[in-house]
């Protein structure tokens, strides 16, 4: 059966370039996923928020993408932060130490505002 | 508030100037432009003006100076040198009153306070205008840099070539200032697949169109003409015309037939392929000139037969010369036998990787562009799907769901789903049960992709099990006698730095799913089993 299809929508906010993702994260999200990136910076925002409310599945595939995208980022000087992450996928991404490394947030105002990313 | 007598003020407005550089200065709408008066950093002036004290009468002055005559015939008369902390910046040059009088005392010393103010903001408006300059300087570098990128990243394939019974595993990571590193698969008559990897010469922007260039006309030769080493002879007499001085490609192109195994290739001045056999590491040499360089050059056409098993692994400059602090080079002989060591392409990449940041420690920025590219030949896969019986004995067990799934991409949801279901009246808490649905999807991936190479005809099968205390689902695949790597937990920071390929998440995510993976192999298949306690024990994670 498949899974709902990936998608990115793109907006700004506060100066914050916030991307929407819906659907599975997998080997197939990579083109748009990075698409959406290119979009989120386009006005070179210091910090980019990824919003996983509407995700429904992740495997290591989609990991290895964000972390691609993390990667990206740091090296372009930007800071990621995500928010609307389940319970779940909280703890695969302390597992893996993404949380290390992206600022795990409870909801968009908080990830947006923050000062210093956790 | 410095006020200006009326007077002076037309003075400043009206009279010509001179200024020590060739920069043009926004003249005010009715005033003659003077000529420019060029002041050579030698001129003797330069060094008078800068240790006058004040206004400076230029018809009183005897200096054997050019600048001074320049001066004279631009119609100057007196001249205040601007000076900033002890630095000449710039000189207030006026010409004659308009009364026809000469300058005052009361002028010269309203001038010297004029002066006095000004040089400081003149100082800070020139290092602001060297600052922007440098500003844009770099931007411009950092410009160049991303172009240079975008093109090579342009002509990167997407996606490994899928064969049946082959892996296929790639990493590129640029350096900083890129380089022109590339590779390719190619689709070929006849079910074959070229591979090519290669190398220009040189640096950024004109390397990346080099880049470019030379992977357009072997897309275009390629079907064309198959044979490696006709293909390289007719890439070269193509790119010798087009080739910047000094610059060249090194390439080194292969010719694989999935079906049989034959590998041919040719080698223009490429690093030397090394292939993992059972019998250890061998070579792929072939001998030919760099490509671009001379006209009419043959090369010389090998080729190799891959049993399963091997894997072959093509590579950069930017592995075995990358230095390490003592300026010592990471070498040749170290990827050969790292190869020999590998289990299959993937793993191969991430241990060279790997290998490659601890001996250059973390400090150094990355030299050259590294390209790995590694195709592999699956060990033969066997016939029926019973699963082997090397599994942990535990209780009696009842069987929950036995199913198959097709060997394809994203099939792993339909296992996720019916394990679930299988799994729901056992009363596994909502965390736990993530936890393994998470599992049981890496777990069907893995079989999916690397245990049965993606053949749609091979099916995964999966079977649920229940003893009363744990939940246990085993997920068969054909891939034989596959050793479980080691499970390593991956090097993020490593990964983050562009070291490591971002993947090689699964198996470190489903040894920490579940409370207990094991597995099992005979001649034909492959089982992991992971278990999951129905209740969580008390000291276990929360």
């Amino acid at each position: 059966m498949p899974g709902a299809e990936f998608g990115a929508a793109v907006r700004s906010h506060d100066s914050t370039g916030v991307i929407d993702l819906h659907g599975e994260i997998n080997l197939g999200a990579d083109q748009a996923l990075m698409a959406a990136y290119e979009q989120a910076v386009q006005d070179d925002p210091a910090t980019v928020v990824l919003n996983f409310a509407g995700v429904d599945y992740i495997n290591s595939t989609g990991i290895a993408l964000i972390v691609g995208l993390l990667a990206r980022a740091r090296k372009e000087h930007r800071t990621v932060r995500a928010f609307g992450l389940s319970e779940h996928y909280r703890q695969i991404f302390a597992i893996t130490r993404l949380s290390d490394f992206m600022g795990i947030y409870a909801d968009e105002d908080s990830a947006v505002t923050a000062t210093v990313s956790t | 508030m410095t006020t200006i007598p009326s007077n002076l003020r037309r003075v400043l407005r009206r009279e010509p100037r001179v200024r020590p550089s060739t920069e043009p200065v926004a003249a005010p709408p009715e005033r003659v432009e003077a000529p420019p008066v060029e002041i050579a950093p030698n001129d003797p002036l330069v060094a008078y003006f800068s240790g006058a004290t004040g206004a400076v009468d230029i018809g009183a002055l005897q200096l054997d100076s050019p600048a001074l005559e320049g001066l004279r015939e631009a119609g100057i008369k007196l001249v205040v040198p601007l000076v900033s902390q002890g630095e000449l910046i710039g000189l207030l040059n006026l010409g004659p009153r308009r009364s026809e009088q000469e300058y005052s005392a009361d002028d010269r010393k309203l001038l010297n306070d004029l002066a006095g103010h000004a040089a400081p903001a003149v100082r800070v408006a020139q290092l602001v205008r060297e600052q922007e300059a440098e500003v844009r300087q770099r931007e411009r570098i950092e410009q160049e840099l991303r172009v240079a990128q975008l093109i090579q990243q342009q002509f990167l394939p997407e996606e490994l070539p899928n064969l049946p019974g082959w892996q296929f595993a790639a990493f590129y990571g640029p350096a900083r200032e890129v380089g022109g590193d590339f590779y390719d698969f190619i689709k070929l008559p006849e079910g074959q697949v070229g591979i090519v990897v290669g190398d220009v010469t040189d640096k950024g922007v004109p390397a990346a169109l080099v880049m470019a260039t030379t992977h357009s006309i072997l897309r275009a030769e390629a079907p064309r003409l198959v044979a490696p080493s006709e293909v390289l002879t007719r890439v070269n007499n193509l790119l010798v015309d087009e080739m910047p001085a000094h610059m060249f490609v090194t390439c080194l192109y292969a010719v694989l037939d999935p079906e049989t195994g034959r590998l041919r290739y040719a080698n223009a001045g490429h690093n030397v392929p090394y292939v993992s056999t059972e019998g250890g590491v061998t070579e792929l040499r072939a001998t030919g000139m760099p490509l671009g360089l001379l006209p009419e050059m043959e090369y010389e056409e090998k080729e190799a037969t891959l049993a399963p098993g091997d894997t072959v692994l093509l590579h950069s400059d930017g592995l075995a010369e990358a230095h390490n602090t003592d300026r010592e080079m990471f070498g040749f002989p170290r990827v050969a036998n790292l190869t020999g060591e590998a289990s299959d392409g993937e793993v191969l990449i991430d241990r060279l990787l790997k290998e490659l940041q601890e001996f250059v420690g973390p400090d150094l920025e990355q030299e050259d562009d590294i390209t790995l590219v590694t195709l592999g030949r699956r060990a033969a896969g066997g016939g029926g799907a019973a699963a082997p019986e090397a599994l942990p004995a535990g209780g009696e067990e009842r069987q929950l769901a036995a199913f198959e799934v097709a060997s394809e991409p994203g099939n792993e949801r339909q296992a996720i789903d019916q394990v679930a279901e299988a799994v729901a009246g056992l009363g596994l808490d909502g965390p736990r049960l993530e936890r393994l649905k998470t599992a049981v999807g890496e777990a069907t991936m893995n079989a999916i992709e690397h245990g049965n190479g993606n053949r749609p005809e091979l099916p995964v099968t999966v079977s649920v099990v229940t003893d009363g205390t744990d939940v246990k689902v085993r997920i068969t695949d054909q891939g034989g006698e596959r050793p479980l790597p080691d499970v390593e937990t991956p090097d993020l920071e490593a990964k983050l730095a562009g070291l490591q390929t971002p993947r090689g998440w699964g198996l470190f995510l489903i040894q920490n799913m579940v409370d207990a993976l094991n597995t099992a192999v005979d001649e034909h298949h492959h089982t992991i089993e992971l278990v999951m306690h129905l209740k969580e024990a008390p000291d276990a994670r929360s």
